[in-house]
């Protein structure tokens, strides 16, 4: 008979060594699972794991991991102050597309204008539109105490079908050829989110999931907001007790969350992917979801979380062209990783002992 | 001999760091009603947790009438005649009152039958009840009664009460001995925990006292003084709380007409309340739980926000300010729930003391935190307090329900509030902490702070406040001197035996 | 344009239809709910649901054990969701939607080789005269059996939350596990038979869309279905009979723009395609006025320290 016994207190030790305990969990049980599709599981890890940073193409693959990890970690980042906070924004999908929506239209109302200023103005379209998409559901909470998953879910849905309509007509290329789609902004020279080292991957984006790294753990750790946040999340009863306004606290952390989740979309629809297109949006709003619980909700777990997120893309990736490995068994893959980590969070605040038979 | 009804032979239970019951043996007898008295902690819940099958002893024996008894479930109880009326209730709000008994019996009859059992039972012990009411929306004598109802309709050999008058005014405690004393004249013998001397004296025929996990000793309460049994109980001789003669001041809270709506369901709306507390002066306010405690505190503390006339802090309106504005000017309080609403359990003791501390403390400088001035603020408190505990960077859940209640009326305390309001101080600590949180309750108003002081203990009420109002039902009486008031007056100030028009007009 | 193409005692009919996927899994979460357990993974365990029925119908040729196996599939899924919540202790709002990213992926996974294929057809219930019925045999009479299991679903789970010792225990164990747990009923056993429950109703729901109402497999064709039988639950203030109604709502409100954009109304087909889910957020904002009939222990961890 296993009996859990709740610590005193949160195990410090546990609580760095469960997402390593889950990642390895998931390497084993992934493993597993392309044995079963009939892939050398040794081989498919490896090729996950290994290839794109210490491979033959490694110099082609390195750079990918900033342009693949900066959109989660800077979602991510967003996200884990509501989670925090208990506010769950699962909507981050719909407002990346907002946000390079928001981003692409205010690059390509000045075109073919060439001006400084362009570039700037859609990086504040861009969080613009994320959090526009995100404070509806933080308004309908705090006014009619609506529920923010299912409200912030559902904008997902329309947002695609904002992004299907907005390629089909506002924004469609007029040179196009009748194709879907935007004017590619790679090659409109003052809406361009180049990279800064050519080859580097290093682009505005990535440089803004840094800044936002450290911007969430000044918060969190320095100052009084993030100490607000953190009680909320805690004891929603002593947080207002603290003095704490709840519906504050709701605008802010859906709407910071929903603005860099639109910076996201912004710097990836004006960098990396180009344009806007009906399949633009490839998930990173649902994949940054694990990433913030993978890191803990710790802005420096979630930099790194977010690293291995990339490097599972890639390594996906090639593993799909190398081995044949489906891309459904990537997803799984990390939907796998999300359910161990939850399932050993349970060593940091537990302890496992065998009980005595429990006939006395 | 006789043999007795239920017989324990060394009982011991053993949680990780604790051992809440060592070596517990003792009888009790066949239409007895035995007292079974100890402190909060002394390993009174787990012991009759035992007897319910809730809980299985590490070693140990008990038998039923002379055959071995060892409950694996609570049905098991039951079947075997044990019925329990628990001190936290185990009702269900959203439930009428005949869902909630069926839930509690094991083949319960259909529901129009339960409903007329229900009325004549509740018909022939005086406690009247209708079993189509929302639970929720009963007082604490209530629903104590459907816990009562639910116990007696099994017919129960021996029914277990965990301290059933701390939610009961006087008159209501008077009703429930009647109904005792009805039951055992019947043969049903009752198992009565309580820590209310004069309450054992009055009605039990033995006592079995339990200190630390260990019977500590056997008597017949009648046959014993209060202070013998409370040394037992305690271990040492207690201090009570010294009082010295204080100048009262001017009016420091002015509270006139005061009315808001609960902000929780089954909550209770504050009517007009009216009171004024000077300086130096502890005001009392007693009250069944649940006629709106917890919506005043949240009133005072600024949770929860009302018109800006309705409080008045030495002349200032300052009911529509939130906690912290209220915090900055001088007015603290202290909820009664420490896990979750005066404390949050998984941060650490530093930082419970930002909690409440940032604003007159200088713990903060433009939303920047102080972390090395938050940490002495706790180490102070700790130190001030005789807080038992490693250091501050212990997760709040870790303390004991009285290091922590020291620690959260501490943080207050040493804020030098101009007014303090605290719920339930004392509640669920043991006697030398509850000692020595009165005392700084009465320290503060010496040195001039306005206490407010709401609990459900009345003689802790008695024993500090200057003087006294009971909470009823959402409205406050009017406040009077507490020297000379005798326990009648208080029980009809307290709303005497609630909903029991039925039985006694 | 061309309004009168649009065939009003058709339009009920196909309301039914694509009401009962939605009905099947808001009924199922309804009564996990009642039992006090938040499970946001509808929409991975119809998924599932979706794939199983569709991949085992086709290999046995046979609708109903294809419906089975979805059930069993909701349900397995839902087993996961089980051990996170139930004995790991996790946060269930991270679980479900954990459970709904997984079940995404895993439903990918298993549906390759599934695509452009067609399932064996289940066939409608046919009851001579009574089907034949003008207007009321086709809206009524004339439909696939799962249909009308949902609807007796409904009145069942109705029933059994209302009459029975059961839905007594189930709701008590929803309301209070505390005190459930003190008079001594198994909360942990209770919550996962309601667990495995709604699993298997929102894998029926799932292989109702592949099987029946498509009826064919493509990759996340649940679309958000399971959400919105998240947000139903809500609407219906945790009634069984307001489910139906719900579902019948939201059902009509999508046929009706299905058939608008058939129709070629002037409005452009994505902001058709927007309002079942815009409506769905109109709705809860008019609905979550009024909590208080939501279970009182809905979404919070049981553990029983003594």
């Amino acid at each position: 008979m296993i009996v859990l016994e709740k610590r005193p207190q949160p195990s410090r030790a546990w609580s760095y060594a469960t997402p390593l305990v889950a990642v390895l969990a998931t390497m084993v049980f992934g493993g597993l699972l392309f044995a079963i599709l009939g892939k050398n599981p040794v081989q498919a890890i490896g090729t996950i794991f290994w290839e794109p940073l210490f491979g033959e193409f490694a110099f082609y693959y390195r750079p990918q991991l900033l342009v693949k990890g900066a959109p989660l970690v800077l979602i991510a980042i967003g996200l884990s102050l509501g989670f925090r906070a208990g506010i769950w924004n699962i909507g981050a999908e719909g407002q990346y597309i907002m946000g390079a929506i928001f981003g692409a239209g205010a690059g390509l109302a000045f075109y073919p204008l060439d001006a400084w200023y362009i570039f700037p103005i859609m990086v504040v379209a861009g969080a613009f539109g994320g959090w526009l998409w995100a404070t509806i559901p933080a308004l309908l909470k705090v006014r009619f105490g609506t529920n923010e998953i299912l409200v912030s879910l559902m904008l997902v849905y329309v947002a695609e079908q904002m992004l299907a309509s907005v390629s089909l007509g506002l924004l469609k290329n007029p040179e196009g050829f009748g194709f879907p789609g935007s004017r590619n902004l790679q090659s409109y020279e003052s809406a361009h989110n180049a990279e800064l080292i050519a080859g580097s991957g290093m682009h505005w984006g990535v440089v803004a999931a840094f800044i936002a790294v450290i911007f969430a753990y000044v918060l969190l750790n320095r100052h009084m907001l993030g100490f607000h946040i953190r009680l909320t999340g805690e004891a929603p009863r002593a947080a207002k007790f603290a003095g704490v306004n709840p519906a504050r606290l709701i605008l802010f952390c859906l709407g910071i969350s929903g603005a860099l989740a639109g910076l996201a979309g912004m710097f990836e629809v004006s960098g990396p992917s180009g344009q806007i297109s009906i399949d633009f949006n490839v998930g990173y709003g649902f994949t940054a979801i694990i990433v913030a619980f993978l890191g803990r909700l710790h802005p420096v777990g979630i930099l790194l979380a977010g690293g291995l997120m990339a490097l599972t893309y890639i390594g996906g990736e090639i593993a799909q062209s190398q081995l044949g490995l489906p891309a459904a068994a990537i997803q799984v893959f990390q939907g796998m990783l999300l359910f161990f980590l939850l399932a050993f969070d349970l060593l940091t605040n537990f302890r496992i002992r065998a009980a005595r038979s429990e006939v006395a | 001999m006789t043999i007795p009804l239920l017989s324990l032979q060394g009982l011991t239970k053993a949680y990780p760091g604790v051992v809440a019951n060592d070596q517990v043996s003792f009888d009790i007898g066949e239409g007895e009603v035995h007292a079974l008295l100890g402190e909060n902690g002394a390993g009174k819940s787990t012991l009759v947790k035992m007897i319910y099958g809730l809980v299985k002893p590490d070693s140990g024996t008990m038998k039923l009438r002379g055959n071995p008894f060892a409950p694996p479930e609570p049905r098991a109880a039951r079947a075997d005649g044990i019925a329990m009326v628990f001190q936290h209730f185990s009702l269900f709000d959203a439930l009428n009152v005949a869902e909630n008994i069926a839930l509690g019996m094991e083949n319960p009859p259909p529901m129009g039958d339960l409903a007329s059992r229900i009325r004549e039972v509740s018909e022939t012990y005086g406690l009247p009840l209708d079993p189509f009411r929302t639970v929720g929306d009963l007082s604490a004598g209530e629903r104590q009664r459907v816990e009562i109802i639910r116990c007696l309709l099994q017919d129960p050999k021996l029914l277990i009460m965990d301290e059933p008058t701390s939610v009961l005014t006087p008159q209501e405690v008077d009703i429930l001995f009647e109904t005792l004393n009805k039951l055992r004249s019947e043969g049903t013998s009752i198992l009565y925990i309580s820590h209310k001397l004069e309450e054992i004296r009055t009605l039990c025929d033995h006592a079995t006292i339990l200190r630390l996990g260990k019977n500590v000793g056997e008597c017949v309460p009648a046959e014993t003084s209060a202070r013998d049994m409370a040394e037992m109980m305690v271990g040492s001789t207690l201090q009570t709380p010294e009082r010295s003669g204080r100048e009262l001041g001017e009016v420091a809270l002015d509270v006139s007409g005061l009315s808001v709506p609960s902000p929780s369901e089954f909550g209770t709306a504050l009517r007009n309340v009216h009171m004024t507390v000077r300086k130096g002066e502890v005001l009392g306010i007693g009250g069944v739980a649940g006629n709106g405690q917890d919506e005043l505190l949240g009133v005072l503390s600024g949770e929860i926000p009302t018109s800006a006339d309705a409080i008045k802090f030495k002349g200032q309106a300052i009911g529509k300010l939130g906690p912290t504005a209220r915090r900055k000017l001088g007015v603290l309080t202290a909820p009664e729930e420490r896990l979750g609403h005066a404390a949050a359990p998984d941060m650490s003791l530093t930082e419970n003391a930002l909690l409440t501390g940032s604003v007159r403390e200088g713990l903060e400088k433009n939303g920047f935190l102080k972390w090395t001035e938050t940490r002495s603020f706790a180490e102070k408190i700790i130190e001030a307090f005789d807080v038992r505990t490693p250091g501050p960077e212990n997760a709040a859940r870790s303390l004991s329900g009285g290091n922590l209640q020291k620690f959260v009326i501490g943080r207050e305390v040493l804020q030098n509030p101009d007014v303090l309001v605290v719920n339930q101080p004392t509640w669920g600590v043991d006697a030398a902490a509850a000692a020595s949180i009165r005392q700084a309750i009465l320290d503060l108003a010496a040195k001039g702070t306005a206490v407010v002081c709401i609990s459900q203990d009345l003689d802790e009420l008695m024993e500090i406040s200057d003087s006294f109002a009971a909470l009823n039902e959402g409205r406050l009486s009017a406040p009077r001197p507490t020297t000379g008031l005798t326990v009648d007056e208080i029980g009809l100030m307290m709303g005497g035996a609630h909903g029991m028009e039925v039985a006694h007009v | 344009m061309d309004l009168g193409q649009i065939n009003p005692v058709l339009l009920v009919a196909s309301l039914m239809v694509a009401a009962t996927p939605l009905l099947l899994a808001a009924i199922g979460e309804l009564v996990v709910e009642k039992a006090g357990v938040l499970n946001l993974g509808v929409e991975g365990m119809m998924i599932v649901g979706a794939i199983s029925g569709f991949a085992i119908s086709v290999e046995t040729g046979s609708p109903w054990l294809g419906f089975v196996a979805a059930a069993i599939g909701g349900a397995v899924l839902s087993l996961l969701f089980v051990l996170l919540t139930q004995f790991a202790l996790a946060n269930q709002v991270a679980s479900g939607l954990a459970l709904t990213l997984f079940g995404l992926g895993f439903s990918a996974l298993m549906g390759q080789s599934y695509v452009g294929v067609k399932p064996p057809s289940m066939g409608d219930i046919y009851i001579p005269l009574i089907s034949d019925i003008p207007v009321i045999g086709p809206i009524l009479f004339r439909h696939d059996p799962i249909l009308y299991l949902g609807i007796a679903l409904t009145a069942v789970v109705w029933a059994a939350l209302k009459y029975t010792r059961v839905g007594l225990i189930l709701r008590a164990v929803g309301e209070n596990h505390d005190a459930a747990h003190a008079l001594g009923y198994k909360v942990i056993k209770i919550r996962i038979m309601a667990i495995l429950f709604g699993g298997a109703c929102a894998g029926l729901g799932g292989a109702y869309i592949s099987l029946i109402r498509v009826p064919q497999w493509t990759e996340g064709m649940t679309a958000g279905v399971g959400w919105i039988a998240l947000a139903l639950v809500v609407f219906a203030s945790w009634k069984p009979w307001r489910v139906l109604l719900g579902a019948y709502l939201f059902g009509g409100i999508t046929v009706l723009q299905l058939n608008l954009q058939a129709a070629g109304v002037a409005i452009p087909v994505e902001y058709l395609a927007m309002s079942p889910y815009l409506i769905t957020i109109l709705v809860l904002v008019i609905l979550s006025a009024d909590k208080s009939s939501a279970p009182a222990s809905l979404g919070r961890t049981f553990h029983a320290s003594h």
